[in-house]
């Protein structure tokens, strides 16, 4: 039976020897929808990918994908989904087109070829062999294997590491071109603002487990807004109120999660007491801040 | 009719790739066939008078080199190209595919099979044609089966070996060690009658001087062996059996890590 939720994921554990890659992760990613997972290198979310496209056999936890067990490797699962790989490359003797035209072979209603060149951009390259590719358009001749089955599923590991930053808008365009078609997409990366272009929901995931996992605007609020302004050391701050003071440019910086009442309490104590708050300003740290202080945080949990 | 169609269009793709790769087709296709002109312009013209009628040393390059030629394109060409594609993660991206594996496989054993087929109607072609070799005692039907089995037994074989290699970098060397002393104890470039017992009980072991005899045997009486048929076709069925079971057993799909 289908359920609304294209990959569906309970308690999952993996481990290799003595060390657990995945440490107990549920996850619900919705039909239609581009679902990111993020973390740093090592995090586990190439295993987790890897087990929902059947590679590898998880050691607890329960995992359905479009209704199926991908570890029972069944062809009606695999005429469903598409697999682009972290690290793999194309045959070599084979052009854009060739290698194209034999993967769609694979399938029972694949999507036509002119579509598959025409979404990854690649439809002024078919005629060149691999070799003549650059990093960008080898991953979007990847990418376009992978869609080439027409599937409901698309499995994208890490599909624009390495790209320069052209190359990686490129990819984005190509993967809201996905999103047109009505695929559903996981991928994984390791760049916040990935999500902030292309995902519709994401999780962070962090030596193992989700820590985190909502709307790129849910992650965004993750990162606290800081005050900041500059003024005269070893200032009294009113009760509640903790700032972080850098003696080089005399500057306080209070971060809040409730901004409003925060500069409330700051500016009229600072008028009842006239103290002058130079530079006065907000700042929003970006995603990628907030990931960076997601994963020190998880590290020092751990040094602990 | 579906799986007919994919195995035509996997081997169509294997094929191309095959002949696309130059150095791998020269390696394949040429040397056995460069392998027998040396022979044969060395000794080949040298005869044999049986019953009044003169029989060239060529008669015997034909057979043995198309044992050579057979392991070539079965055992070496499956051994490497499985180990090169599994390191590639070629392999990976097909398990990922609704392509089933007995297709992927099929198609390659398939295109070993015809690639060696061919390779052995040309070397018999340039033997008869340039060298003067001898078709006329050929047991056909006997040489075609003792071809299909050793096609088969070197595919198993090739697959096995590729299952035991740690990595594409080692494969060439691995292959050629296995293969390039065996070819030399094996009566292929030249019979072993005078060799110590011991080393022709060392090659009798192994399936390549079995295969290659019994293709001399064949090919033409007077390269009839001492051994009988039945035991050559039995050692090559044992060790198609050892292939096939260490090729299934120790299949990887991913390079070890």
């Amino acid at each position: 039976m289908e359920t609304s939720y294209a990959i569906e994921v309970k308690g999952l554990r993996k481990s290799y020897g003595d060390f657990e890659a995945v440490k107990g992760i549920d996850l619900r990613v919705k039909t239609g929808e581009i679902f990111a997972l993020l973390g740093p290198n090592g995090a586990g979310k190439t295993t987790t990918i890897e087990i929902l496209e059947g590679f590898l056999t998880p050691n607890a936890g329960s995992v359905k994908v479009l209704g199926y067990d991908p570890a029972k490797h069944e062809r009606v699962y695999k005429e469903r989904i598409g697999i682009v790989l972290q690290e793999t490359e194309v045959e070599e003797f084979l052009s854009v087109e060739e290698s194209i035209r034999l993967v769609r072979s694979y399938y029972q209603n694949p999507l036509p070829l002119d579509d598959v060149l025409a979404v990854t951009g690649l439809t002024d390259l078919r005629r060149v062999r691999p070799r003549k590719l650059s990093g960008g358009q080898k991953r979007r001749l990847d990418v376009a294997m992978g869609l080439a089955g027409n599937p409901d599923l698309l499995f994208l590991d890490e599909p624009t590491t390495g790209f320069d930053p052209q190359a990686r808008r490129d990819a984005w365009d190509m993967l809201r071109n996905l999103r047109e078609l009505g695929k559903t997409v996981l991928l994984t990366s390791h760049y916040m603002d990935e999500v902030e272009h292309i995902a519709s929901r994401a999780a962070v995931m962090i030596d193992g487990k989700i820590v985190l996992e909502g709307t790129p605007q849910d992650l965004a609020h993750e990162a606290e807004p800081t005050i900041s302004f500059r003024a005269t050391a070893n200032l009294n701050l009113p009760n509640g109120l903790e700032a972080e003071f850098h003696e080089g440019d005399s500057q306080y910086l209070i971060s809040s999660s409730d901004l409003v009442k925060t500069l409330y309490v700051l500016t009229s104590w600072a008028i009842e007491n006239n103290v002058s708050l130079e530079d006065l300003s907000i700042t929003r740290r970006s995603l990628d801040d907030a990931f960076v202080e997601l994963t020190q945080r998880a590290e020092n949990g751990q040094e602990r | 009719m579906r799986s007919l169609q994919l195995l035509a269009i996997q081997y169509a793709y294997e094929n191309v790739r095959f002949w696309r790769n130059s150095i791998a087709a020269f390696f394949t296709v040429a040397l056995p066939i460069l392998m027998m002109m040396i022979l044969c312009l060395l000794f080949g013209s040298q005869q044999t008078v049986v019953e009044g009628q003169p029989v060239y040393w060529s008669t015997f390059y034909v057979p043995s080199l198309s044992a050579m030629a057979v392991i070539g394109a079965c055992f070496t060409n499956i051994a490497m190209e499985v180990s090169i594609s599994r390191d590639r993660g070629l392999l990976k991206r097909y398990r990922g595919t609704p392509l089933p594996v007995s297709i992927l496989v099929c198609a390659k054993l398939v295109h070993a099979v015809v690639l060696g087929f061919l390779l052995v109607i040309c070397l018999i072609g340039v033997g008869v044609w340039v060298f003067d070799a001898s078709v006329n005692g050929i047991q056909l039907s006997l040489f075609v089966v003792a071809l299909i089995l050793g096609s088969i037994t070197f595919c198993a074989l090739g697959l096995a070996v590729a299952a035991l290699i740690p990595n594409a970098e080692a494969s060439p060397a691995i292959v050629q060690a296995v293969v390039l002393p065996l070819l030399f104890i094996s009566d292929v470039f030249l019979p072993m009658d005078n060799a110590p017992a011991w080393l022709q009980w060392i090659a009798s072991v192994f399936p390549v001087r079995h295969f290659a005899l019994i293709l001399q045997s064949t090919f033409h009486p007077i390269l009839a062996s001492d051994i009988r048929v039945s035991i050559h076709l039995f050692v090559m069925a044992a060790w198609f059996a050892v292939g096939l079971v260490v090729a299934i057993r120790y299949f990887r799909w991913e390079p070890r890590r």
